[in-house]
């Protein structure tokens, strides 16, 4: 279980009172993203709805199990679609 | 799965070369089935009953004549479909108005008839009594208080404290860093400016058609054409309330999709009529339809403002955006803020975004939805800094472009990247050289797309001659099959022609996300990789069972299985059809399947060089050269990845010159049609010449990137750019139609340039 830096883009900031940044211990996405919406209930709903989580740059959309590391840049960012 | 070591070593066979494609003689010949070619043994048609009004209440719809017309089989309305309180309930109210006509064109209700004539008699008969209500179809008027509200529970989200007043604004977003305003305070020169996009469709040739078989048992099968046959099924079943196993979709040949079609619309209509009546029922949209019921894109509002010093780095910029996505929320305005500035390293960066909806279709996807409308507006105003502090376009874009390591505006590191590149690749370019004559001019722009990947399911099977299937779950609509037989034949080591790439029924495979985010060749094609290798397992097992040694004592070379070495023992090399010539005998079948969640899909960018000429007469704008140099990881099809360029190119030069939405006073829209809604044609562009560069993307294992979406991206500002260098004054909204050009020539009462 890693102690993680998690960064919040765009809409989901609002959702957790302005707040940007948040430390997180999980050692992969989906449990990043539970630990989280506990910590900030409000950010669940969201949370739940899907999010897009850059990890050192590279978009994750969908794979819970991608694993994580202390030294990741984590930004999570609201869920994405294309054309 | 990472990029193979190593990238720069790494020689390929087949990917890289440019073989035709395997659908190709079908089109040409007129064997394609496209989704209006299906049919069934009693065909009933399919007609929708569509608002004249933009915004209307639906006091009560009386659709007894209609039933009692001889011929007619059944009638739908909202009645027919159960109310949600879930995602679908936007897609399910666009698809069948419940309350409200949001829109002209929003389906009131739907008949199946024996004949076409029979359908539309029976729609004239359906007497829907409508409250007209006040509409609003622009933007800015839409967001103003006082502005006729469409839904009475849209209370914007992204704003602290929550409003307690309903309104048309959906939802207010921010990305950046840094402090702007300190920025600001830093900068040498400071330009800023307003700018207009109009709605563009999509433009597909083939418009939305559909064939569903809903048997009395329950059980259904569809035909249709769409970027996703595996949403269409859990969209349908889910609005139809039925099992999804009960459901099956197959997609047809597509005439084109370009994001038009990732969402359904007339297919749970089609199913709810077909269910009713028990018979198949076929619905084509026409042409009328598609433009006034089927998604555009948003139109947009935005203001940029950016500072650079005087040696030319950009200090601070920062933009508001606003986009309306018709009638529900859902503009793409986050993407749209989260690209505004994402070709550029940027240490103070804040954009704002509103989701407004207006009484216009609900916006689809459009190739990077979101992006081309900021990047018109923020690459409008680096152009006109780059003349301010006297850089060439390309050198002031060098200066500032982002690379590897760059925080991005929208939060992320960016990992390897090409940007830079395709800007050297421009510069490079002999058209960048060409000379300009009178009344000409050219432009620079650079444009960024994320590219996704997401679920992916592929089946490969070996066939007793040696040949190879390949089942994939993603819609072809840019040549992938071709890509996907490439890369399978490259693992294989066999020829391309040997492999046979289909798309298969949502029956015959497991789950795919629809076919966007430029994520098929990446997606779909990781997902051939995998199951090719899982293939090439199970073929050196065979091999090693017929031999009688171990199995890791065998390796796959050159479309062989060959023992590991002189330990392994001396046997012939047997060749995949001599292996599975007798797969019977060997352990049954040989398959290679994968299914995952294809992620680390890299980002591409691109840039382009415009060079246009303005008839200072007629304000018409003709366009002399175009060049697109854009990142492509690893060219998996040469051709057909260029040909995603140009086409991107072409559809951003409509939007640029000529494509849009004309609404009139009364809301309706006044061209809808492709006479009076212009895209261009062969006659109005000149040969797109490419530069395919390639960065790879450390995500996949031949460096793959997407490219679909990219090339969309700089033309409208690189057109705009162009048409300011010729004409000498900055035009802020596209389409530059020759009426507006000429407009702005005789408002500022100059000439072009000479």
């Amino acid at each position: 279980m890693a102690q993680l830096t998690v960064q919040l883009g765009g809409t989901l900031q609002s959702y957790a009172g302005g707040q940007k940044t948040f430390q997180v211990e999980a050692s992969n996405i989906r449990e990043m993203l539970t630990r989280l919406g506990q910590q900030v209930p409000a950010l669940k709903a969201v949370l739940d709805r899907g999010v897009a989580v850059a990890v050192d740059g590279q978009i994750i959309r969908e794979a819970w199990f991608h694993p994580l590391t202390a030294g990741n840049e984590i930004f999570l960012l609201p869920k994405l679609a294309g054309g | 799965m990472p990029l193979d070591n190593p990238p720069a070593k790494r020689s390929f066979k087949t990917v890289g070369t440019r073989p035709l494609r395997p659908d190709g003689l079908d089109k040409v010949t007129g064997r394609a089935r496209f989704g209006a070619d299906a049919t069934a043994p009693g065909l009933l048609v399919g007609r929708i009953l569509r608002s004249p009004h933009a915004h209307a209440k639906i006091k009560s719809i009386d659709i007894s004549k209609a039933l009692a017309l001889q011929g007619v089989k059944a009638v739908v309305t909202s009645a027919d479909f159960a109310d949600r309180t879930d995602g679908l309930r936007d897609v399910l109210v666009n698809v069948m108005a419940r309350d409200k006509a949001l829109y002209e064109g929003h389906a009131v209700a739907a008949v199946a008839a024996s004949t076409a004539e029979v359908a539309r008699k029976a729609l004239k008969l359906i007497k829907v009594d409508y409250e007209v209500l006040p509409h609003v179809t622009d933007v800015d008027e839409a967001m103003k208080p006082g502005a006729p509200v469409l839904h009475d529970d849209m209370f914007t989200k992204g704003v602290e404290p929550a409003p307690t007043k309903a309104s048309n604004i959906a939802l207010r977003c921010e990305f950046g860093h840094g402090d702007v305003e300190a920025g600001f305070k830093q900068a040498a020169v400071i330009l800023e400016d307003s700018f207009k996009t109009e709605a563009t469709h999509q433009g597909y040739i083939e418009p939305h058609a559909c064939l569903a078989n809903i048997a009395a048992d329950g059980q259904g099968e569809l035909w249709c054409c769409t970027q996703g046959h595996f949403m269409v099924r859990d969209t349908c079943a889910q609005l139809l309330g039925i099992e999804v196993s009960k459901l099956r979709v197959t997609a047809s040949e597509i005439g084109g999709g370009f994001g038009g079609k990732t969402t359904v619309f007339i297919e749970p209509v089609a199913c709810a009529l077909s269910k009713k009546a028990g018979r198949p029922v076929k619905i084509v949209m026409t042409r009328d339809e598609v433009f006034k019921a089927s998604g555009p894109t948003s139109s947009a509002s935005m203001d940029v403002k950016i500072g650079v010093s005087k040696d030319g780095r950009i200090t601070a910029a920062s933009a508001t955006l606003r986009y309306q996505g018709g009638a529900f929320a859902g503009s793409p305005v986050e993407m749209g803020a989260m690209c505004a500035f994402a070709c550029y390293d940027l240490e103070n960066v804040k954009v704002v975004g509103y989701d407004v909806v207006c009484n216009r279709p609900k916006q689809a996807a459009y190739r990077a939805p979101g992006a081309p409308m900021a990047a018109f507006a923020v690459e409008s105003i680096m152009d006109s800094l780059a003349k301010k502090i006297g850089l060439d376009p390309i050198d002031f874009r060098l200066k500032n472009a982002a690379k590897e390591g760059t925080k991005s505006s929208y939060g992320p590191t960016f990992g390897p990247i090409g940007l830079v590149e395709t800007l050297q690749a421009c510069k490079a370019h002999k058209n960048y050289a060409a000379k300009l004559g009178k009344n000409q001019g050219r432009g620079v722009s650079s444009g960024f797309w994320f590219n996704f990947g997401g679920q992916t399911c592929v089946s490969l099977n070996v066939n007793i001659d040696g040949t190879v299937g390949l089942s994939v779950g993603t819609p072809d609509i840019g040549g992938s099959r071709a890509s996907m037989s490439l890369m399978a034949a490259e693992e294989l080591g066999i020829a391309y022609e040997q492999v046979k790439t289909i798309i298969a029924d949502t029956a015959s495979l497991g789950y795919n996300d629809v076919t966007d985010g430029s994520r098929v060749t990446f997606a779909s094609g990781l997902a051939t990789i995998h199951a090719a290798r899982d293939a090439i397992k199970k073929l050196c097992a065979r091999a090693a069972k017929t031999w009688g040694i171990p199995e890791d004592a065998v390796v796959w070379e050159a479309g062989h299985a060959k023992p590991a070495g002189k330990n392994a023992g001396e046997f012939e090399p047997l060749s995949l059809a001599e292996i599975a010539a007798t797969v019977g005998n060997t352990g049954g079948p040989v398959a290679g399947h994968c299914e995952f969640n294809a992620e680390n899909a890299g980002p591409a960018f691109a840039s382009h060089v415009v060079d246009v000429e303005v008839d200072p007469a007629t304000g018409r704008t003709t366009v002399l050269r175009y060049l697109i140099a854009q990142d492509a990881g690893k060219a998996i099809h040469p051709t057909y990845v260029e040909g995603q360029f140009q086409g991107g190119a072409a559809q951003g030069v409509g939007w640029a010159l000529n494509e849009e939405y004309i609404y009139g006073a009364d809301g309706k829209l006044q061209n809808a049609g492709f006479l009076d809604y212009r895209v261009p044609v062969c006659s109005d562009l000149p040969m797109i010449d490419t530069v395919i560069v390639e960065v790879p993307n450390p995500g996949h294992p031949y460096g793959v990137r997407g490219v679909g979406e990219a090339s969309i991206v700089p033309p409208l500002a690189a057109v705009a750019n162009a048409v300011s260098d010729a004409v000498g004054i900055r035009l802020p909204q596209v389409p530059l139609s020759p009426p507006r050009v000429l407009a702005a020539l005789t408002k500022d009462g100059r000439n072009a340039k000479s």
